[in-house]
């Protein structure tokens, strides 16, 4: 089962740590793959936060084609960082790994920031298709602040590779998922955590409701809902459909993908709009035992999961920083300083909250509202 | 030579013409007459016959021919008393001395013909062969990615939506304090949404069935709700329902339904005012999968006193309902309109929505309920489902199979992104070999929210003979040997209406238990896996291609 770790925090630090503490998790990655997320980016990013970043990795034909893409729609480029990659043995090295830093069309500068978002959304979307038959063009994320890599492997040959032991790259917020290929093929488009709209998010265990989820974003009329090489995509898009499309507060999250029954809504202060939510959005119940970790646009980071995961991720940290990971021992590799006493288990109706800055832990509790 | 007899018998039927041969054993019987007693075709009878035996009397052989009458069952070749295997005669019989023999080879349908008059009948589609929903299995299970589920210990949330569900976007929902609110002053209308078991119990009318057994149907159902907890409901046909259950606090476990004779509803609608909860919904009957196109009848043999005051008409009449509701001309008349009316009738306060017969059109239908906000749901019955009386060429060869059907209405919302608006029943054959939460559970993975049931409850709760081999299906008759459609109280009688209720609560309890032991190893329990194509697989590879699903060899 793919192995999860998102630390927050309110100072800036490595991805490596989030690397550390995948590498004490090793017996349930199997090197089919390594997402890594990181959002409030410190050093060289610091001064672009209102650019966005296109994340990536191009063929050689793949970054002409990229380019002259983002030149006819009138995107100029800033900055462009790319990784000091170093052989690493079992690791197939691509062209060209980059974030690649851009300012908004001249038509766009006086936007609105919803008519900016959707054209990145929209150039995303081109960019991978452009790119998708002979995987010339492979993107993950173009949004401002954020970065994401990608690649198969195991996640600390990967850090080498990628020389993030070396790299003044930071943030504040890092997520990172070493993958178990389960049933679906090796595919970095499979690769959590998933992007979308400011919205990440990053789950293991299997999701048996994939197909009717599926086919209920799919059907939703937004361009961002394709993808979902793999059936954990589903999570994030959910959150953005939730959160962004409706505009409902965080925690209806929880209640749209593990619906209360009907006794226990009645319990709720809001029961009437949860139970509205619970029929209208029927599909969207994951039903699974799924742990999901994701963040929202303003830094919140959070951790769910449904009833029948019978193993809980973990939250755990020191004032400043927190940990929400899929086992206790990435939480003692990341943060070993903090009082395990007071590690958190998220139960069945628990959502757990860390705020920006991560100062402290809320949990939620869905029974109470 | 002239023959002792005439032997030119060209113009009758011999018993190898016909579907059932009673097999009587004379050494068993002892002519105690119960098997010629209870036939409701008088397809046996006793008779005398002589017969010619040899004996031997004294110490040394000495064989004698002698002629003796004897008493015997004899079966009628008269092609109107043929024996429809129903078997009561073996049922009754207390020496095992009788029983119908099934006959592959017979003609019957070559001469059930007389006078002009095809073959009519009840039951259902005569295909013993296995339906496609028999050839689905169940392929997607847990294993070891996550876990399977303890159906015995988990808990699992078997239950359905029957109702217009707004899209999220739609709903009058607003944030204040950082919680949603309901948003009162939008005066948005808010369809009304009943929360159900998922399989239901489909319309079979009070008319159709004896009173017996629509009483012992409706307090199963209503025990199941008031004391099991399962949300079932039952659809009551056209032909109304007794006054004192409209006025009672049990009508809400009821779906009344509206058809084209509109029979019934002179005293549903003077009910409503004393109507102390709202009906669960309210069924409007444009077709009927067993005999798409077709109206329907109650023969005047079956319109006794109970029927006549229910129904609001004289004794003893022909009731048919004509095949259309002849008062609307078009679809948007027959559908948008009557859908309203009857919404008005209850303040808005109760679903509505049409059933049809399984069909190609069903899809245009469907996409004019999609447009009507109103429209609760839409319920396709298969061809495969079951009537009390219609014309053998309409059983056999009309209709539609309800899995493609269905398939294609989902696939069709899918496309609109409607799929959990407005909720598809699927009715029409769901356990016709028996294996009822299999079949209901395949259709729920080809995307119905509901499945309505109605043979196999009969035939589960109250021992209905009928199968597809054409055995006894004689419901038309009003002769149902198990008192299942009759108005005769000397059939009804015999069929006992606490066990009718028993056996409702035993099928519907075990049928729980059967759908959780599907749903725990394909890790599913807090919803209904509805549209889960994946967990699907069918034998046959045109099927899998049709129903959009895997192939499994």
């Amino acid at each position: 089962m793919c192995r999860l770790v998102a630390i927050t925090s309110d100072e800036y630090f490595s991805p490596v740590e989030n690397i550390l503490a995948l590498e004490t998790m090793k017996e349930g990655h199997d090197g089919s793959g390594m997402g890594l997320i990181l959002k409030g980016l410190g050093g060289e990013f610091e001064e672009l936060k209102d650019y966005p970043i296109l994340s990536g990795i191009c063929s050689k034909e793949g970054i002409n084609k990229l380019d002259s893409y983002m030149d006819k729609i009138g995107f100029r480029l800033k900055y462009a960082w790319t990784p000091k990659t170093r052989h690493v043995k079992g690791i197939e090295a691509r062209d060209y790994y980059f974030a690649r830093v851009y300012d908004y069309p001249d038509v766009y500068r006086d936007r609105s920031q919803e008519d900016k978002e959707a054209l990145l959304l929209k150039t995303r979307i081109t960019l991978r298709k452009l790119g998708q038959d002979d995987e010339s063009i492979i993107v993950f994320s173009f949004y401002p602040d954020i970065i994401t890599l990608k690649e198969v492997g195991d996640p600390l040959q990967l850090g080498t590779f990628f020389g993030l032991d070396k790299s003044p790259l930071r943030a504040k917020i890092i997520f990172a998922q070493g993958r178990q290929n389960t049933n679906y093929a090796i595919n970095l488009y499979a690769c959590h955590p998933f992007f979308i709209q400011g919205y990440g998010t990053m789950t293991n265990g299997e999701n048996t409701a994939f197909i009717p989820i599926r086919e209920f974003l799919s059907s939703r009329g937004f361009p961002g809902y394709i993808g979902y090489n793999s059936d954990s995509e589903v999570f994030c898009h959910i959150l953005h459909y939730i959160c962004r499309r409706l505009g409902y507060p965080l925690f209806y999250y929880k209640d749209v993908i593990t619906p209360l029954n009907d006794a226990e809504i009645n319990m709720r202060p809001d029961s009437e709009a949860v139970r509205f939510l619970k029929m209208s959005l029927r599909p969207l119940c994951i039903d699974g035992p799924n742990c999901v970790i994701g963040f929202t646009p303003d830094g919140t980071c959070f951790m769910v999961q449904d009833a029948k995961k019978l193993r809980p991720g973990v939250v755990g940290g020191v004032a400043g920083k927190y940990g929400l990971m899929s086992e206790e021992c990435g939480l003692d590799s990341a943060i070993p300083e903090r009082d395990k006493s007071k590690d958190i288990f998220p139960m069945k109706y628990d959502m757990v909250i860390v705020r920006p800055g991560a100062g402290e832990v809320e949990v939620w509790n869905q029974l109470h509202g | 030579m002239e023959p002792a007899t005439r032997l030119d018998n060209n113009h009758e039927l011999s018993l190898h013409d016909f579907p059932y041969i009673i097999r009587w054993r004379d050494d068993r019987c002892k002519r105690c007459g119960r098997c010629t007693a209870v036939c409701p075709m008088f397809a046996i009878e006793p008779a005398v016959m002589v017969q010619r035996v040899l004996r031997s009397e004294g110490s040394l052989p000495e064989p004698k021919a002698v002629r003796r009458v004897v008493t015997i069952i004899k079966q009628s070749t008269d092609i109107g008393k043929y024996c429809t295997g129903c078997a009561t005669c073996s049922l009754v019989c207390p020496n095992d001395a009788i029983e119908p023999e099934y006959n592959p080879r017979h003609k019957f349908i070559f001469h059930k013909n007389k006078g002009g008059h095809p073959y009519r009948r009840g039951g259902r589609r005569n295909s013993p062969g296995l339906s496609t929903l028999d050839r689905l299995r169940f392929t997607r299970i847990s294993m070891l990615t996550d876990p399977a589920l303890d159906a015995g210990r988990h808990e699992f949330r078997i239950r359905t939506y029957l109702g217009r569900i707004l899209p999220a976007e739609e709903l009058p929902v607003k944030v204040v304090g950082g919680r949603l609110e309901v948003d009162r002053k939008s005066g948005k209308f808010i369809p009304p949404v009943r929360e159900i078991y998922p399989v239901m119990i489909g319309s079979m009318s009070i008319g159709a069935l004896s009173p017996n057994m629509w009483e012992g149907l409706a307090m199963g159902v209503t025990y199941l709700n008031e004391v099991e907890g399962m949300p079932v409901v039952m659809c009551s046909g056209e032909g109304g329902m007794p006054r004192r259950l409209l006025k009672s606090r049990f009508i809400k476990y009821f779906i009344p339904q509206i058809a084209s004779g509109y029979f019934g509803w002179d005293e549903i609608v003077r009910a409503i005012p004393d109507m102390i909860e709202d009906p669960c919904a309210i069924e409007i009957k444009y077709g009927q999968g067993a005999k798409p196109g077709d109206g329907g009848l109650l023969m005047a043999h079956k319109v006794l006193k109970l029927i006549a005051e229910i129904r609001g008409v004289p004794m003893g009449v022909d009731l048919p309902s004509p095949p259309t509701h002849q008062t609307k001309y078009s679809i948007e008349e027959a559908v948008a309109k009557m859908i309203q009316s009857m919404y008005m009738a209850w303040g808005f306060r109760v679903p509505v929505y049409p059933k049809i017969s399984g069909s190609r059109t069903a899809k245009a239908v469907l996409n004019n309920l999609v447009r009507n906000p109103y429209a609760a749901a839409l319920s396709i019955d298969g061809d495969d489902g079951g009537t009390g009386a219609a014309y053998n060429v309409s059983m056999d060869s009309m209709g539609h199979p309800i899995a493609s059907n269905l398939r294609e209405c989902y696939l069709d919302l899918v496309a609109q992104g409607k799929q959990n608006e407005l909720p598809l029943i699927a009715a029409g054959g769901a356990g016709k070999r028996g294996n009822l939460a299999a079949n209901a559970a395949a259709l729920f993975m080809l995307g119905a929210s509901a499945v309505s049931i109605g043979k196999y409850i009969m035939q589960a709760a109250a021992g209905c003979f009928g199968d597809e081999y054409n055995r006894c299906n004689v419901c038309n008759l009003g002769r149902c040997p198990r008192g299942i459609t009759t108005q005769d109280p000397r059939l009804y009688r015999r069929l006992d209406p606490d066990v009718v209720a028993e056996r409702v609560v035993e099928v519907f309890k075990s049928l729980d238990v059967e759908l959780r032991k599907i749903f725990a190893p394909m890790g599913r329990s807090t919803e209904l896996p509805i549209g889960m194509s994946d967990g699907i697989s069918a034998d046959d590879p045109a099927i899998a291609e049709r129903l959009k699903i895997s192939y499994v060899c």
